[in-house]
């Protein structure tokens, strides 16, 4: 078994009387990419802003590989190496692919003068480890220009130089057309292949059965599905259990693997 | 996965094949040249429309414009100038405005005026200038960011409230400062050096640098990230609020510079110093080719503005029309290089 990374045990967050989250379990392993779906409001956001730290839980644990942790904050999940990419506003598109990747975080020598070389070296090693390599354009080309898929490369490498060992992708297919969607997946592939984690959020089932070692679906605040790839025969699988939980009575088979702890052994 | 969707991309293969990054990714087209026009493109727009303006006049009026003195006049007074533009883009890059640097100009010289009246020398009213001008732009920036104002407004609002300071104050009367002739820091800042005025060497070094500030060192790289796209500054660490401050502080820097300047060309501070540059010197960072909308610009473009707007006004009465054409032709400059401009930058999204 490989590392556990991050496990939420019987996370809860309630707002007021309104329960976003009721008890949720949900762990990612090292090198594993976790495919997390569910419809609006089941509680997607919640999930990502309690695991980037930002919103704090009502109740639950969170292990950080294998560790229980106290004062679970944004820094404290940056400095566990959590790092979320969102599909908006993250990039400044005006900018160079190095000047994105070195955002607030410029290597500079003595008086803050940048050391330009050594971050063209650095960016392209990032490009390079995720797969980000193409002939149109080069570590100097302006993020405006390139497609929406790879700007998502830009964003995965920005965050891969942040040391992260988990990158939470928010919908990162969604708007995209295949064959970007196709690089994304490229990319996501290359990070697995680093030994890094991701927690790929989507609510295209399709593109999230594409890409994902493991499967977590989402209802109303709750897990309603744990399973991991073997278990489900295809895309549609998922869809009948989703339409399933919406509309109560069918695949038992399915629901028995919902218990993580099961799961694992 | 089926053919047509297979990326773009190189195999991952391509991994193991470290070496030079720049040879690495080099592009079967790419020529230094090419990236050199394309990187500094609106520079270069401006450079074409301050040549072909040069141009139209000297066929128009050969003979003054081939004798020195014509060159000489504006190289006296267009350093004033390039202190308060050169800053000025980076205010603009940050998604800012600032109209407050013509009063920080007359306050900030008028301390200086008023260390040489009291005899000290005109050094220690250099350091008390730009000390005046730090604080100033501290003030107007803090003004504006930390209060939430829009900086359009709060900083007219600051250039007439300081203005009006000093009018108060000085009651219209100006300060004579003959004694500064006799002064080190007259030869140094305010002389001519075979010929040529000295102060353009100081405003080429100033260009020099903060071009460098601009493209070479995190404070640009902030500036512009910050001006691109906030939110996403925030996110990624950068201190958003103390970027768009510092840039404040950056013109009141340059305007305390520029005012002192202006004091030394003259030997006389008057109470006006500085009113006149608010109109040129926002012309000439649009003229400069940095747009509006933040994120990008150019400060050789800025500087190369600067020169293009100082020669309208000479050009336009050397080249035998009279006054009366000078703000027509102000005008249509400032058009002709926004619609070249336009045209020569796409704005990325």
């Amino acid at each position: 078994m490989a590392e556990r990374l991050i496990e939420l045990r019987d996370i809860s967050k309630s707002y007021g009387q309104v329960y976003a989250l009721g008890g949720v379990n949900l762990s990612v392993d090292r090198g594993e990419v976790v495919g997390l779906i569910g419809d609006n409001g089941a509680g997607k956001s919640t999930l990502i802003k309690i695991l980037s730290g930002v919103v704090k839980p009502t109740s639950g644990e969170i292990l950080i590989r294998g560790q229980p942790v106290t004062g679970w904050s944004a820094a404290r999940s940056r400095d566990a190496g959590i790092e979320t990419v969102f599909q908006d506003r993250a990039l400044a598109v005006q900018q160079t692919i190095v000047r994105n990747i070195f955002m607030g975080r410029e290597l500079t020598g003595f008086f803050g003068w940048l050391k330009v070389n050594k971050e063209i070296e650095e960016a392209s090693r990032l490009m390079r480890e995720i797969g980000f390599t193409s002939k149109v354009f080069t570590p100097q080309s302006i993020v405006g220009q390139l497609s929406g898929g790879e700007r998502q490369g830009v964003a995965i490498a920005r965050a891969i130089y942040k040391q992260a060992d988990l990158i939470i992708l928010d919908e990162p297919t969604t708007a995209l057309s295949l064959t970007e969607t196709a690089k994304v997946f490229h990319f996501v592939r290359q990070v697995r292949a680093s030994g890094r984690s991701i927690l790929f959020i989507g609510h295209n089932i399709h593109h999230v059965f594409d890409i994902a070692d493991r499967f977590v679906v989402l209802d109303r605040g709750k897990v309603a599905l744990t399973a991991d790839r073997s278990q489900v025969k295809s895309a549609e699988d998922l869809i009948n259990f989703m339409e399933d939980v919406a509309h109560p009575g069918g695949l038992p088979g399915l629901r028995d693997a919902g218990d993580p702890e099961q799961r694992a052994r | 996965m089926s053919k047509t969707m297979e990326p773009d991309l190189h195999e991952p293969s391509a991994i193991s094949r470290p070496g030079n990054p720049r040879e690495e990714w080099k592009h079967p087209s790419d020529h230094w040249m090419r990236g050199f026009i394309l990187d500094n493109r609106a520079a270069l727009g401006t450079l074409a429309v301050f040549v072909v303006m040069m141009t139209v006049f000297m066929i128009a009026n050969p003979t003054v414009f081939t004798t020195w003195y014509l060159y000489r006049s504006v190289l006296t007074t267009l350093p004033v100038a390039l202190f308060v533009v050169v800053p000025l883009v980076f205010v603009v890059t940050c998604g800012e405005i600032d109209l407050s640097f013509p009063a920080t100009m007359g306050f900030a010289s008028w301390v200086f005026a008023l260390v040489v009246q009291a005899g000290y020398d005109p050094f220690l009213g250099i350091a008390a200038a730009i000390a005046t001008g730090t604080l100033l732009g501290f003030l107007v920036g803090s003004l504006v960011v930390y209060g939430g104002l829009s900086s359009l407004i709060a900083t007219l609002g600051m250039n007439f409230l300081l203005r009006g300071l000093i009018q108060i104050i000085n009651e219209g009367r100006s300060t004579a400062l003959t004694s500064l002739a006799d002064s080190w820091a007259y030869k140094i800042f305010s002389s001519q050096l075979y010929g040529i005025p000295v102060q353009i060497f100081w405003a080429i070094g100033f260009v020099v640098l903060s071009a460098l500030l601009y493209n070479r060192h995190r404070f640009g790289a902030q500036v512009k990230v910050v001006g691109d796209n906030p939110d996403s500054a925030q996110q990624m660490g950068i201190d958003v609020k103390r970027v768009r401050v510092k840039v404040f502080v950056f013109v009141g820097i340059g305007a305390a510079i520029a005012g002192t300047f202006s004091v030394m060309i003259n030997f006389t501070w008057w109470p006006t110093a500085g009113d006149g540059y608010l109109l040129p010197v926002l012309a000439s960072v649009f003229v400069g080719g940095t747009p509006t909308w933040g994120g990008v610009g150019t400060v050789v473009g800025g500087a190369i503005g600067a020169v293009t707007v100082s020669f309208i006004q000479t050009g336009v009465v050397a080249a035998g029309l009279s006054g009366f054409y000078v703000q027509f032709f102000n005008g249509l400059i400032i058009i002709l290089s926004l619609l070249g401009h336009k045209w020569n930058q796409a704005r990325y999204r």
